[in-house]
């Protein structure tokens, strides 16, 4: 029944974009058409033109999310196991944390140019942060008794950072692809529209400047599509490596 | 020479900052005795046995395990915690396979060596569980698998069973004393419960209440072995012992209790 309702509604939606659209309610400079707009996308499938920009934004938010997921467990459990160090690069952290990043896009088109590199730093910059934090959470987390535990079972540092602090960091950052792989893609695609020569993000900033909004609603439907896929990939994982969490839905046993 | 004691504690004392949770203790565990230290809630009866651990230095006096003095974690020593210690992360055989791993031994025999000592304690079939498919008494269990898979000579154990329903813990107790009873390690028992800790022993170590709390009494356990920890209870001698040692213990309960009122 919830199915039905949603075609519904989502059929109520389009319908009315489409009548406003032809009567000139909307008007189609800003707001296009729907039939276009699907048009614009069956010839990018269907010309193979969409591929090699959807090949480059789905790159970069790879790179992006792996870069920032390997340096954002690597300080994670530096800076989680060294509260000293920590306690000095404390402020540090939480200026680079709240600064606006977006804004670095400009800089770092300068610095990597235009092509894939500056997209993957911006994504970085926005991954890290989350796993990062995560991390240090998880770090600190671990139950003392679990510590102490495997001490006594004769872990040595190294097996305790591989065998306790690893899993449990681990365990936060899993909890956490959702966010981590949706920043790794909306760095990308936002970096892609602020300076670039390739991308679906690219295809947007050039229908923009010869004011085709058909194929910048082209551009954004892809792009939500894609983000649905990642988002169900990201799910799929999640229940593969998170399988000794306990189910919020299944009650502990005690 | 004279045997060693298995563990023994030399004047030692602990504080925390200026807070003195251990005052002047001195006590031994010689090879293969069972020793319950009971003592009232809260009074460092834990801190006690992280020392024998080594996973806190005493602030004065000495460890001696087997004559020699302890530095660090001790080696010689296996440890049941109260709360939760098996790693969420991995299967129960996983669990237990950890410490042959962690000590170098090839994947497959610390898995064997797992699988072993999973049936010993009751757990054969539920290796591939995760601790939170697995009961609270089969936790426990899988905790004192994962201990005794490394067949350490002393035991440390703090209140190992208090959270288990009564039927569970006279099961794991029973079990306990089998496996001792095969296996003769120097055990040092923490526990608040009296019975418990005299059906368990052969010697129960009263402690005063905290803070600066040491031993104030030692009572030996004369009673038959092998036993069984719910029918031990009904004998004269349990019951004589018991008021025995209670009369020493009572007055600290109640310290204990006025200092937790007071505060």
């Amino acid at each position: 029944m919830t199915h039905v309702w949603r075609l519904l509604l989502a059929a109520a939606l389009l319908g009315l974009w489409h009548v406003g659209s032809i009567t000139g309610v909307l008007s189609p400079l800003f707001f296009g058409h729907p039939t276009a707009i699907l048009a614009t996308i069956l010839a990018w499938f269907a010309s193979g033109e969409i591929w090699p920009h959807l090949a480059i934004t789905l790159s970069e938010t790879l790179l992006a999310f792996l870069s920032g997921t390997i340096c954002g467990v690597g300080t994670g459990l530096w800076l989680g196991l060294s509260p000293r160090t920590r306690a000095v690069l404390d402020p540090f952290i939480k200026a680079a944390n709240a600064m606006p990043r977006v804004i670095l896009a400009p800089i770092f088109a300068m610095w990597f140019g235009l092509g894939v590199a500056s997209k993957v730093a911006l994504g970085f910059t926005l991954v890290f942060f989350i796993v990062f934090f995560n991390v240090l959470q998880g770090v600190r987390e671990v139950p003392p008794t679990v510590l102490n535990g495997a001490r006594m079972l004769g872990a040595s540092p190294h097996q305790l950072l591989r065998h306790v602090y690893l899993p449990a960091a681990l365990s936060w950052v899993f909890s956490s692809l959702h966010v981590s792989v949706g920043m790794a893609f909306v760095g990308a695609v936002v970096a892609e529209y602020l300076g670039s020569s390739a991308g679906v993000g690219y295809l947007i900033l050039q229908a923009e400047g010869m004011f085709d909004v058909d194929t910048v609603f082209a551009g954004i439907v892809v792009l939500t599509l894609c983000a649905l896929v990642l988002d169900a990939l990201v799910s799929l994982a999640e229940t593969r490596l998170l399988i000794w969490q306990p189910r919020a839905d299944a009650a502990r046993e005690t | 020479m004279p045997p060693q004691p298995a563990l023994a504690f030399d004047q030692v004392t602990v504080a925390f900052g200026p807070a003195e949770v251990v005052g002047l203790t001195s006590l031994e565990v010689d090879a293969g005795e069972f020793v319950s230290v009971v003592g009232p809630t809260g009074c460092g009866k834990s801190t006690l046995l992280n020392i024998a651990a080594g996973l806190i230095a005493p602030t004065s006096g000495r460890v001696l395990v087997a004559g020699q003095e302890l530095r660090g974690i001790n080696r010689s020593a296996g440890y049941l915690f109260q709360g939760d210690s098996l790693m969420p992360w991995r299967s129960a055989r996983d669990n237990v396979a950890a410490g042959p791993e962690f000590a170098g031994r090839p994947k497959a025999e610390a898995r064997d060596a797992a699988d072993h000592w999973l049936a010993r304690v009751g757990l054969a079939g539920h290796g591939d569980k995760y601790p939170h498919l697995l009961s609270g008494g089969m936790r426990k269990r899988a905790q004192l698998a994962q201990t005794l898979v490394l067949d350490p000579p002393i035991l440390l154990m703090d209140e190992p069973f208090s959270a288990l329903d009564v039927q569970t813990r006279q099961l794991m107790e029973n079990e306990l004393l089998a496996l001792w009873q095969a296996n003769r390690k120097s055990v040092l028992f923490i526990t608040h419960d009296l019975e418990e800790a005299i059906s368990l022993s052969d010697r129960v170590i009263v402690l005063a209440a905290g803070p600066a709390t040491r031993p104030i009494a030692e009572f030996a356990i004369d009673l038959p072995r092998p036993r069984d920890v719910a029918e031990i209870r009904l004998t004269p001698r349990f019951r004589a012992l018991e008021e025995q040692i209670w009369s020493v213990l009572r007055a600290e309960v109640l310290k204990a209790y006025r200092q937790g009122n007071a505060a």
